[in-house]
């Protein structure tokens, strides 16, 4: 994985990788019912201006994957207002949410991959889910897991795949669409030091092409090689912004 | 644009491929039956209807006996009185041979060789099946005492009322099979929906819309409730055949289905027409079932 090689250029579309948090809250629904649990966020506010690199700090359960998946609208906020790449979420259409959806990269530590599809089909996913044609998609694909170091796994499926190469199929997907906005939870959580300081060069690249970068991470020695500013959270609440 | 046949969500092991169509073809099978007896119905009250509506059948015991006034035999006087009754458009003595005709089922085919006194049959086409029968009735006794005359309209309005009540019956069956259906299609896009949330949510995540993944399931059901469609139509098929071929009497046809320009006349064209339409209402079924469980379960989806 070479990112001074970048198979692409700039995000696609508007650059408008834009993050507004205003006094946001959040609970999650109570399983097996529609009421409300306890806030797990409360009064979050900050801008992230475009083409940022942020690190999301905080201990374990201060709230950094609710941050995360309130940016990528895997969760509304109960309270206040969040604006994302230009877009109301709380006032938006249900509707216009996929859209927005597509301009934003998530690595997960999880990886999230599809057990049943092959290594292209995974990493093609984005595209066809946004209508590309078929044969600009095999050409980007192609290009793009080579660059990863997976050109010969096309069609391996991921239960076949090291621990680092699920995380760099992940990597490939998020960024297939050459999103504005690429958010990262805990993403070298299953990775050695060599491998993690590969991906943090990437997200790095990546920034300086425009995209704004959220990690999320508690590897304090990666923060350290890696200076940039921060937002820190504990027991749900920004104390600490960059 | 995605391939064809590409199965993003895993579906192909998440939706059952063979309970899903066997129920349906369970269905199909229903409604063909239903179909059948809904068209039964329907073409059973038209040709009592139209061919015996307004009919009256008068019996003159010992015809060829002098009548109580005048000349003649019994059976020419009563001739007489109906052809020159009003409202009367039509009255014609059966022949022995339409006697025997009519009798065969009963006494067989020697009918006209027992030595059973026969009275004569006339057959009387009324010009206005409303007319009042009883002053008529009345002077054919007087002329030939013992003389019956039997008025089919009553029968005819009864049976009507029955089979038009089968038809409603029928229609009611074919209206739960087409809800069952439903119900079982709905179940099992559910049961896809539970096995195949993880994946449902990572697609939803890249961007997905509701209508993207409601018309993965879609397609699904779909393809899987047409196969149960035709699997049932098929099946459904000789039933139909043979129950046509032993209702073909009471429809005023007698062909057996022994031939195969016999068997394609067997069943009613209107059957025909809407036994390979069974496949494509299955579909239809399967298509908006599918997509009105998937989107709504999707509301829960942010």
């Amino acid at each position: 994985m070479s990112p001074n090689y970048l198979p692409f250029g700039a995000p696609a579309g508007e650059n408008t990788g834009m993050v507004r948090f205003d006094r946001v809250g959040l609970s999650y629904r109570q399983a097996g019912g529609g009421h409300a649990g306890p806030e797990v966020l409360h009064d979050i506010s900050f801008t992230l201006p475009d083409g940022m690199f942020r690190w999301l700090l905080g201990p374990s359960g201060a709230g950094k994957t609710s941050v995360l998946r309130l940016m990528y609208l895997d969760a509304l906020p109960t309270r206040g207002s969040l604006n994302v790449l230009g877009v109301d979420v709380e006032t938006a259409r249900r509707t216009a949410l996929p859209r927005l959806r597509r301009r934003i990269g998530v690595v997960f530590q999880d990886f999230r991959l599809l057990a049943h599809l092959s290594v292209f089909d995974n990493v093609a996913l984005p595209l066809r889910i946004a209508g590309r044609p078929e044969g600009q998609i095999r050409a980007d694909v192609t290009e793009m897991l080579r660059w990863v170091g997976l050109g010969q796994k096309l069609g391996t499926r991921p239960m076949e795949l090291s621990g680092g190469e699920q995380q760099r199929v992940a990597i490939a997907r998020a960024v297939i669409t050459r999103p504005s906005l690429l958010l990262a939870d805990e993403p070298t959580g299953n990775l050695d030091d060599a491998q993690a300081e590969r991906l943090m060069q990437l997200f790095k690249e990546l920034n300086r092409l425009g995209t704004t970068v959220v990690v999320a991470t508690h590897n304090d020695a990666l923060v350290g090689r890696h200076p940039a500013p921060a937002l820190r959270l504990d027991h749900g609440r920004l104390v600490g912004s960059g | 644009m995605r391939p064809a046949g590409f199965d993003e969500l895993g579906l192909r092991r998440a939706v059952a491929d063979r309970i899903l169509p066997s129920l349906v073809a369970a269905m199909a099978f229903l409604a063909a039956l239903a179909l059948s007896g809904w068209v039964g119905a329907a073409s059973l009250a038209r040709h009592w209807q139209e061919g015996a509506g307004a009919v009256l059948t008068v019996q003159v015991p010992h015809p060829a006996n002098a009548a109580a006034h005048g000349g003649g035999t019994r059976l020419a006087r009563v001739l007489g009185l109906l052809t020159g009754t009003p409202g009367i458009a039509e009255a014609r003595a059966l022949t022995e041979d339409e006697l025997g005709e009519l009798l065969r089922p009963w006494l067989g085919a020697a009918a006209e060789r027992l030595a059973i006194p026969l009275p004569a049959v006339i057959a009387v086409r009324l010009a206005d099946a409303r007319t009042d029968l009883a002053p008529l009735a009345a002077r054919l006794e007087a002329a030939a005492p013992g003389t019956l005359t039997e008025s089919h309209g009553v029968w005819i309005r009864r049976l009507s009322v029955l089979a038009r009540s089968l038809q409603a019956c029928a229609g009611l069956a074919l209206l739960l099979v087409a809800l069952v259906a439903a119900a079982v299609i709905a179940v099992a896009t559910r049961a896809g929906l539970v096995a195949r949330r993880e994946a449902i949510e990572i697609v939803h995540g890249l961007g997905a819309t509701d209508g993207y993944i409601a018309a993965r399931f879609a397609a699904r059901a779909t393809l899987l409730a047409a196969a149960g469609g035709i699997a049932g139509a098929i099946l459904a098929l000789p039933i139909l055949l043979t129950l046509a071929t032993m209702a073909a009497p009471f429809a005023g046809l007698n062909a057996p289905a022994d031939s195969p320009s016999n068997v394609l006349t067997a069943l009613p064209t209107p059957l025909w027409l809407a036994l390979p339409g069974l496949p494509a209402v299955a579909a239809a079924i399967g298509f908006l079932t599918a997509q009105a469980t998937v989107r709504r379960w999707l509301r829960r989806l942010p």
